[in-house]
């Protein structure tokens, strides 16, 4: 059903959309990546973004902090990467504005690795989210945060378990201590390079009308849009009426997520290799 | 490579469409349902609590407490007057200290030195008597209370009270007919009413966070906070003995800054009865965790990311209106000063509502930031009275410790009435131009925004005419 990957489509190159990012106003020149941090509000998600960056943005213990983007950046290795804080969100759904900005820039935006920053404290409310995000990308590496905190609540949080059933990296941290962030930045940089591959699990436990319903679309979809990275998802959100959505097909703007065929990669690794040199 | 497209996107829309109907109308319940099942599913897997014995859990007997309906209130309230009774007691030393550098000391210094340049009297006068004087005054009479106030709240903040205090609020917002997130959004207000405004995003009502927006300005922004607290330490606590003249400052602030809490429910109320009419929305308001605040790191953060911001902001806006006020008080039209005929004109109305021209001039000029206007009713007041000549070095009235500048505003006029009008209508006046424009940006409405200026403002001329006849009539 899904069309293969394109072969001319590297796999270590960056998958960012550097148009719609400039739409999104975010200029990528001199950087190599950009990572979307996502998450809940009050995990700490800004706390990761400081630690990263080694800004001091000021974190609140106060859920809806960050309700614009705050942007930085890092080296890591050879490449420089570009960081962007989202929004504190619950859901993906964009029914507020927050949430809208979210959804925008990982959709539109198809940042190289969309970090999760999760509560492991209240991992199932958490996790509502992140299966979100791995409906629309696979560019995932969820950040266990606050660990501290689980094991103070005599909570014990297995992360190979849950990495296994998420089919994507999973980094315990204490953001606040710095502990595992370097783990996190190896892990970043693998799922960017496309060094660790992911296999999201996706659940498909619809009825059997849906099952069709989504099967057609996703079918047109792919005919109109070949290599749409999140068709199923997009079939779901048009099915379930959503504005922006819909008007991304209207005016085309799905076209622009669908790897180019032939397509030249924005930054050529080996180009880069001779520059630095 | 593909085989030419057989349907267009507005044939996947048609689609679309045509098969919502088969999927029914609970779909998105039931999408959403599975989703949770999942979520629930994954975590039950990969989290275990050895023991599973119910543990005593600290964060909820704190939270039984704070957000109790009979102690929630009033914790709140002594809270917050521990806060500034701390920042009042401590504040005027240092502020002495700076004062005694900045204005005892280098100023005089800086006179001499132009006079010995041979600057022209106007540059001498603009540069020194206007900018330098101005700034040095937003810093002694600022940077102290700013220094101490702003750690303290950081550290509530940090500690994870803040969103208790929103949760206390939350029933009262619906009762008025607004969002309860709007209590969040209201918090925000208390360190910025800009930054307040763009906190109204996490509302999604259109409707609701309008009202959110227009009712910010009624949180006491960080750039208020300082006049309020020197203004009460200077006129309110020195009604009371010594010793209770802190605590009784402290009142006088959270005093003020709960009349703003019920203003904006007050105003929430009417608009959602008058020209914002519409359903409350629910909502879930999560309560974080306790965390032990970063002492060290909060202090550095607050200093960092609030005092010294909003300090750059007063100077930034204090030099050039240092500038303008020393032209106002220079120019002269006929004999008269231009200072003089502007405040002469509203000195009538300013009379009216217990205040005087000196301060609406002084609301003027600080529209752009609310952090000058103590130091350019001092500088108005000053140079109006001709309290010293201009340029002639009396460095012993410009002490800017709490004494002095009581003499300097009891010499332009100021009795108890004033100082309780300034400070209801340092809290009900028109938001600073950074926050207009902000509301702006968000709306994209200039009749909103023009409400946002205008409806405060009125109230503020309204509340302190009404307070200051009443106060006539009650004490001649």
């Amino acid at each position: 059903m899904k069309p293969d990957i394109n072969p001319e489509q590297c796999e270590t190159c960056p998958m960012h959309n550097t148009a719609n990012l400039m739409k999104l106003g975010l200029d990528m020149q001199g950087w190599d990546y950009v990572i979307a941090l996502a998450g809940n509000p009050n995990t700490g998600k800004s706390t990761v973004f400081n630690a990263l960056t080694g800004l001091r943005q000021h974190t609140g213990n106060w859920p809806g902090k960050t309700v614009s983007r705050a942007e930085g950046g890092f080296d890591y290795g050879d490449h420089r990467y570009k960081i962007v804080d989202l929004p504190g969100t619950y859901s993906l759904l964009a029914t507020s504005l927050d949430e809208e900005i979210a959804r925008d820039f990982i959709l539109f935006g198809q940042p190289d690795v969309t970090v999760v920053v999760v509560d492991a404290t209240r991992l199932e409310r958490n996790l509502n989210l992140v299966l979100q995000v791995l409906e629309i990308t696979d560019r995932v590496v969820v950040c266990l945060n606050l660990m501290d905190e689980a094991e103070r609540h005599g909570l014990q949080v297995d992360e190979r378990r849950l990495a296994r059933d998420l089919g994507v990296p999973v980094v315990p941290t204490v953001a606040r201590a710095k502990d595992g962030l370097n783990l996190l930045l190896q892990t970043i940089s693998d799922v960017a390079a496309g060094k660790a591959v992911s296999k999201p699990k996706r659940f498909e436990n619809e009825s059997p009308e849906l099952k069709q319903a989504i099967q057609i679309l996703v079918e047109q979809l792919n005919q109109v849009y070949p290599g749409l990275p999140n068709a199923r998802w997009v079939a779901l959100r048009l099915l379930d009426g959503d504005e922006r959505l819909i008007e991304a097909v209207h005016k085309g703007e799905l076209g622009d997520l669908a790897p180019q065929p032939g397509g030249i990669p924005a930054i050529s690794p080996d180009l880069k290799l001779e520059t630095s040199a | 490579m593909n085989p030419s497209p057989q349907v267009d996107s507005q044939e996947i829309l048609a689609t679309a469409q045509a098969l919502r109907w088969e999927v029914g109308k609970d779909f998105h319940e039931k999408l959403m349902e599975a989703l949770y099942t999942n979520a629930a599913e994954i975590a039950d897997r990969a989290v275990t609590r050895p023991g599973e014995k119910p543990r005593f859990d600290l964060d909820r007997s704190i939270d039984r407490i704070v957000t109790s309906r009979r102690w929630g209130f009033l914790l709140m309230i002594l809270l917050f007057t521990l806060v500034f009774w701390i920042t009042i007691s401590l504040a005027n030393v240092p502020s002495r200290m700076i004062s005694d550098l900045l204005i005892g000391t280098i100023y005089p210094a800086l006179n001499a030195l132009a006079t010995r340049l041979g600057f022209p009297w106007w540059l001498h006068g603009i540069l020194i008597d206007g900018i330098y004087l101005a700034t040095a005054w937003v810093i002694s009479v600022m940077l102290p209370p700013m220094a101490i106030f702003f750690p303290l709240f950081t550290l509530l903040e940090d500690f994870g009270y803040l969103p208790r205090v929103a949760f206390n609020l939350d029933n009262v917002f619906k009762k008025a007919g607004a969002h309860g997130k709007q209590s969040l959004s209201m918090m925000m207000g208390f360190g910025c009413n800009a930054a307040g405004m763009i906190s109204t995003r996490i509302i999604d009502s259109p409707r609701e966070r309008m009202i959110a927006m227009l009712t910010n300005n009624f949180a006491l922004c960080n750039g208020r906070w300082p006049t309020q607290i020197l203004i009460a330490a200077i006129f309110i606590g020195a009604l009371m003995p010594a010793y209770l003249a802190g605590i009784v400052s402290a009142l006088a602030v959270v005093g003020i800054a709960v009349l703003g809490v019920l203003l904006t429910f007050v105003v929430s109320w009417f608009l959602t009865r008058s020209v914002l009419k519409g359903e409350v929305s629910s909502f879930s308001l999560e309560l974080p965790p306790y965390r032990p605040p970063r002492v060290m790191q909060t202090i550095y953060t607050s200093l960092i990311d609030r005092t010294i911001y909003v300090l750059w902001r007063a100077v930034v806006f204090a030099a050039p209106a240092g500038a303008v006020i020393w032209l106002v008080a220079n120019i002269t039209i006929g004999g008269q000063s231009l200072a003089e005929y502007i405040i002469n004109f509203l000195n009538p109305l300013g009379i009216l509502i217990g205040l005087n021209g000196v301060i609406l001039l002084a609301y003027i000029i600080a529209i752009p930031a609310n952090e000058i206007v103590v130091p350019t009713v001092l500088m108005l007041t000053v140079l109006v009275t001709g309290l010293t000549g201009a340029g002639a070095g009396a460095g012993v009235m410009f002490e800017a410790d709490l004494e002095s500048t009581k003499a300097i505003l009891v010499a332009g006029g100021w009795t108890l009435l004033t100082a309780i009008n300034l400070m209801l209508f340092s809290l009900v006046h028109n938001p600073c131009s950074t926050t207009l424009y902000t509301m702006y940006k968000e709306t994209d409405s200039r009749k909103w925004t023009t409400v946002a200026a205008l409806l405060p403002l009125g109230m503020g001329f309204a509340i302190t005419f009404v307070v200051a006849q009443v106060w006539r009539l009650i004490f001649g």
